[in-house]
C-alpha cells in the first residue's frame, strides 16, 4: 500500500431496511466504493426479537434497501457485506435475509458469489465453556447458569472481521453473516487488504449509523468514508448534510459507556489520541485511532428467553378526583385482584403504566406531583400463559373500572377506553437471557457456506 | 445567579448501552463552557447520583470527552432492557432529570 491509496466505504443506511434517498446512493456509486457495507441489527429493540426469531425491519424496505446495493454491487463488482441479519442474526434471521437476497436474484437476473456465515453457537459449546470457567458476564449482567443456557430459544456470538475476511478470500462478492460486530462489516475488507484496523473498525463504528453521524443527523440516508494509510475521510452523499469534527465525534459517544476505550471481539479501539479536523466541504479526517489486542480473544454472546404471556388493556380517566388518588386507587385495586386470584401464583404480575404520571420514567420519575388534567393507564398482564394473562387483564381492568374508591362521584365507571375490544393479547414476552463473554477454547465457531448465482438462478 | 445548564449545552440525552446499562451525554456548546464544568466538577458522582434518585455505586464511569466538548455519564439500567417492569425499552426518554442541573 502507498501512501496516495485510499479504500472508499459506502454506508447506505443505519439499518438495513431503514432506506435511503436514491440521489444519495448514486452519488455514493459515482464516487467508484471499493465496499457497500450495512449492519442491519441491533439488540436496542429489545429481547423480543431475538428471543421469537423475529425481524424488527420491514421485508418490504429491507428487499428494497438490498436491491440498490445488489444491483449495483454486481454491475460494478462492489463487495457487498451485510452484517446482522434480520435484525438479531441468529439462523432463523439469517434464513429470512437469504430468502429475500435469493427473490433479488432471481427478479433482476444476478450472477454472484455469496458467502453466508451462520453466528449460532451450540448450548453444548456454551454449557462446557461455562463449566471450564471460560465465561464471564458483561457490566451489570447476572451470572450465567446452565437452567439459564438450556431455556434460551436463539443464542448467538458477535463475530468480528475474521470470518468475513474468509469468505472474501473465497471470492464471495456478497458476504451475508449472522450476528455480527457492527464495525466489521465494514472493516473486513480494508484490514484484509492492508489497511490499519484500528483506523479501520473506527471508520466501521461510525460507519455503522451511515449518516446518523453528519449534522442534521439521519438514519435513512448514506454516508461516505475514506480510509487512508494514517486517516480516515468521512463524507457526506447529501448536499443537505455535513459531516464536522463535533457530530463525527458526538457519534463516538453514542450508545457507548466509555468513548476512549471501544471493545469488540478480540480487542478495543483506543482513541486516547484520536484527533477530528475539518478539511472543508462537510468532509472530517480523523486520526490516531488504534486497535488494541486482548489478552484472549473474547466474543460476545447474546441470547433471549421467553418468560411468559402478556395482555394489557389501554384506558384513560378525565376525573380530577381520580387523578388526585392515583396512587392509592392503583394500589388497592391490585390488591383486590390480586385477593379475588384463586391460585395464589405468585408468577402472574400486573403493571400499571400511568403517562401523565410516571409512565415514562417509573421509578426513576424525580416529580411526585400529578398536574395532568388526564391520564394514560396501560394495565400490563404479565403470566406464565397467555390464558392466564388474558384473565388477569380482564379482571384488572373490570375491577379497576369498577372501583370505588374514596371521594368518588363519578359512579358509572371509572376509565376511558379508545377500542373495543378493550384487551389485546401481546403474546409471548422474552427478556435477555445471555449477554456474557466467552473465551473458545480454540475451536473453529464460525464457517461460510457458499451459493453460486448464475442470471438469477442457484447453480 | 444559578443559571439553568440548558444555557451552557446544546444536547442532553440518554439511550441503551447494551441492554443493561444506560448513558447520559450532555454535549457543551463550546469548549469554554465544557472546561468551566469540568474544571470545577459542576458534574460529579454525588451530584448525578442526586439529580437521578439513584446510588453512587449505581455509576458505572463519568467521563469527560474533549473531542466532543462532553460528559458521559453510564449507570447501571433499573432493569434490563425489556424485563417485567420496563417503562423504557430503548432508554431514549429518560435524560428530563438532567435539564434541572444548574451551575
Amino acid at each position: 500500500m502507498t501512501t496516495n491509496e485510499e479504500f472508499r466505504v459506502l454506508s447506505p443506511t443505519a439499518i438495513l431496511g431503514y432506506g435511503f434517498p436514491e440521489s444519495s446512493f448514486k452519488r455514493g456509486i459515482e464516487r467508484k466504493p471499493h465496499l457497500i457495507a450495512v449492519d442491519a441489527g441491533s439488540t436496542d429493540p429489545g429481547p423480543y426479537y431475538l428471543g421469537a426469531g423475529k425481524a424488527f425491519t420491514d421485508r418490504a424496505f429491507v428487499k428494497r434497501d438490498l436491491r440498490y446495493m445488489l444491483k449495483a454491487g454486481v454491475a460494478n463488482n462492489i463487495p457487498v457485506v451485510v452484517g446482522t441479519a434480520g435484525g438479531s442474526g441468529a439462523s432463523v434471521h439469517l434464513e429470512w435475509c437469504r430468502q429475500i437476497i435469493h427473490e433479488i436474484a432471481k427478479e433482476e437476473n444476478l450472477s454472484f458469489k455469496m458467502g453466508v456465515i451462520p453466528s449460532d453457537i451450540s448450548k453444548d459449546s456454551v454449557k462446557k465453556a461455562l463449566r471450564e470457567g471460560r465465561i464471564s458476564p458483561l457490566a451489570c449482567v447476572h451470572e450465567l447458569t446452565e437452567g439459564l443456557i438450556d431455556d434460551t430459544t436463539y443464542l448467538v456470538a458477535q463475530i468480528g472481521i475474521e470470518p468475513i475476511i474468509e469468505a472474501l478470500q473465497l471470492g464471495c462478492n456478497v458476504v451475508l453473516t449472522g450476528r455480527c460486530y457492527d464495525p466489521a462489516v465494514f472493516a473486513a475488507l480494508p484490514v484484509m487488504q492492508g489497511y490499519d484496523e484500528g483506523l479501520a473498525l473506527h471508520l466501521g463504528k461510525i460507519l455503522e449509523c451511515a449518516a446518523i453521524a453528519s449534522t442534521p443527523g439521519s438514519g435513512a440516508d448514506c454516508a461516505l468514508g475514506i480510509l487512508k494509510k494514517d486517516s480516515f475521510i468521512l463524507e457526506t452523499l447529501n448536499p443537505k448534510r455535513k459531516f464536522t469534527c463535533e457530530s463525527a465525534a458526538a457519534h463516538t459517544l453514542y450508545e457507548k459507556s466509555d468513548p476512549y476505550h471501544l471493545p469488540g471481539p478480540g480487542g478495543s479501539i483506543n482513541l486516547e489520541d484520536c484527533s477530528f479536523t475539518d478539511i472543508g466541504d462537510g468532509r472530517v479526517e480523523v486520526k490516531g485511532s488504534r486497535f488494541e489486542k486482548s489478552p484472549a480473544y473474547c466474543i460476545k454472546l447474546e441470547g433471549a428467553r421467553p418468560i411468559g404471556y402478556r395482555s394489557i388493556s389501554i384506558a384513560g380517566t378525565r376525573d380530577p378526583i381520580m387523578i388526585a388518588g392515583i396512587e392509592k386507587i392503583l394500589s388497592e385495586v391490585k390488591h383486590q385482584v390480586a385477593e379475588m386470584s384463586s391460585d395464589s401464583d405468585r408468577s402472574q404480575q400486573l403493571f400499571f403504566h400511568v403517562y401523565g404520571k410516571n409512565g415514562v420514567m417509573g421509578a426513576m420519575e424525580p416529580l411526585t406531583d400529578v398536574s395532568s388534567h388526564e391520564l394514560c393507564i396501560v394495565i400490563e398482564a404479565l403470566c406464565p400463559t397467555q390464558e392466564q394473562a388474558d384473565t388477569l387483564c380482564s379482571v384488572a381492568r373490570s375491577t379497576l373500572l369498577h372501583y370505588g374508591y374514596e371521594g368518588r362521584i363519578s359512579t358509572a365507571g371509572n376509565l376511558a377506553f379508545p377500542f373495543s375490544p378493550s384487551d389485546i393479547k401481546m403474546g409471548q414476552v422474552y427478556e435477555f437471557s445471555i449477554y456474557h463473554l466467552m473465551e473458545p477454547a480454540g475451536e473453529k465457531l464460525f464457517s461460510t457456506t457458499v451459493e453460486t448465482f448464475k442470471d438469477g438462478k442457484q447453480v | 445567579m444559578k443559571r439553568n445548564i440548558l444555557e451552557a449545552a446544546k444536547v442532553i440525552r440518554s439511550k441503551n448501552a447494551g441492554p443493561f446499562e444506560l448513558t447520559y451525554d450532555i454535549m457543551f456548546k463550546n469548549r469554554e463552557f465544557f472546561e468551566q464544568f469540568k474544571n470545577q466538577q459542576i458534574i460529579n458522582h454525588k451530584m448525578i447520583a442526586g439529580v437521578l434518585k439513584i446510588s453512587e455505586s449505581d455509576i458505572l464511569s463519568l467521563i469527560w470527552f474533549a473531542p466532543a466538548n462532553a460528559v458521559k455519564i453510564t449507570i447501571k439500567r433499573l432493569m434490563p432492557s425489556g424485563a417485567p417492569g420496563e417503562t423504557d425499552i430503548y432508554g431514549a426518554q429518560q435524560h428530563a432529570p438532567l435539564l434541572a442541573i444548574e451551575f
